[in-house]
């Protein structure tokens, strides 16, 4: 990519993505009162990262750059991910727990 | 009790450092398979230091998008860290003046305020900037190794790697879905509300980063309208 089109993209992330962090940790100094509101932040981040993941994930391990089985190692990674976050497990784990198992999936694909 | 120091922070920040690390080395490869130079990346990691933001970041810069939507994109999804904010803001004590605090508003990622929120008593700056010093290496390290050495690993490695920020994700939301109902309800309603806009004939024109926004902003109303949070105390024992 052109650094020419490239920076201004990193300009714009870098700082709206600050300005959210540092602006209520240095202005407000106060706990919001409004329940809505408070309702509707606590439940942001959950919707941001669920709509991301759902139906994105299942597109991740090359389906769409034309690895045909793509769809079934991809949903394979997704249960496993699941089961691994149910019982708990952290963040580096499930990340593991996912790409081994669409790592084994791809294996046995190659197999048969 | 104790006061948290330094080397507390750092040593409570080496599991985040490592687990970004993977995921980052992850976000490295995308980057690149989407058309970034390696420093390019390593320039995203080491000044936004956040997944989901850069991932859509990169997505969008590959799809040529307007600079309002990566504008708005990033607010959208990254709104989640002006709750965190609030809530630590309310745990600092009288280290933390504007400076530091503006110092550390770079780092404040999920996880660092996950281990941040959930120590008892007042936070110092000491304590904090140990706490962000690692994570911080682990993003950008993952990142320039993925972005480099990406390209080295055979396609086997990088399709199984493709998962791992999706893994994180994950890791994320069902925890809380497991135990929280509103929250399982709004982790659903923002899935489906997603598929349908990736799918549906004519809404699926919609550009990704507003096809974000919408599904957060109507499962998080929803969530909000059904599920009020409690009092203000429960709420900040729980975040």
């Amino acid at each position: 990519m052109t650094w020419q089109t490239y920076l201004p993209y990193l300009l714009v992330m870098a700082l709206v993505t600050y300005l959210i962090r540092m602006l209520p940790l240095t202005l407000m100094r106060r706990q919001i009162r409004n329940r809505f509101i408070r309702s509707f932040l606590k439940y942001v981040p959950y919707a941001v990262l669920s709509a991301m993941t759902i139906p994105d994930i299942f597109y991740s391990t090359g389906y769409t750059a034309g690895v045909p089985d793509g769809l079934i190692t991809a949903a394979v990674g997704f249960a496993a991910a699941v089961v691994a976050a149910w019982k708990g497990k952290d963040l580096l784990t499930v990340a593991i727990v996912a790409c081994v198992a669409v790592a084994l999936v791809q294996g046995i694909l190659l197999m048969i | 009790m104790k006061k948290l120091s330094f080397r507390d922070g750092l040593r409570h920040g080496v599991p985040i450092g490592l687990g970004y690390l993977s995921v980052a080395f992850a976000f490295g490869i995308q980057a690149v398979a989407l058309g970034l130079e390696p420093v390019q990346a390593l320039l995203i990691s080491m000044t936004n230091v956040t997944s989901a933001g850069q991932l859509a970041g990169i997505s969008l810069m590959a799809a040529g998008a307007s600079l309002m939507e990566m504008a708005l994109t990033q607010l959208t999804i990254n709104l989640r860290y002006a709750l965190m904010s609030l809530s630590l803001s309310q745990k600092m004590d009288e280290s933390m003046q504007t400076l530091q605090r503006m110092i550390f508003s770079f780092c404040n990622t999920d996880e660092i305020f996950a281990v941040a929120a959930s120590q008892e008593g007042r936070l110092g700056k000491h304590y904090l900037y140990g706490l962000m010093i690692i994570p911080w290496i682990g993003w950008s390290l993952g990142t320039i190794l993925g972005a480099a050495a990406g390209t080295l690993l055979p396609e086997f490695f990088r399709t199984a790697l493709g998962i791992a920020i999706y893994g994180m994700f994950l890791a994320v939301i069902i925890p809380p879905s497991r135990k929280q109902k509103p929250v399982r309800v709004v982790v659903i309603l923002a899935a489906v509300i997603s598929v349908i806009l990736k799918y549906t004939p004519g809404l699926r024109n919609i550009p990704s980063g507003y096809a974000i926004i919408l599904c957060a902003v109507a499962a998080s109303t929803v969530g909000a309208l059904l599920f009020p949070v409690a009092d203000e105390e429960e709420e900040g024992k729980e975040a």
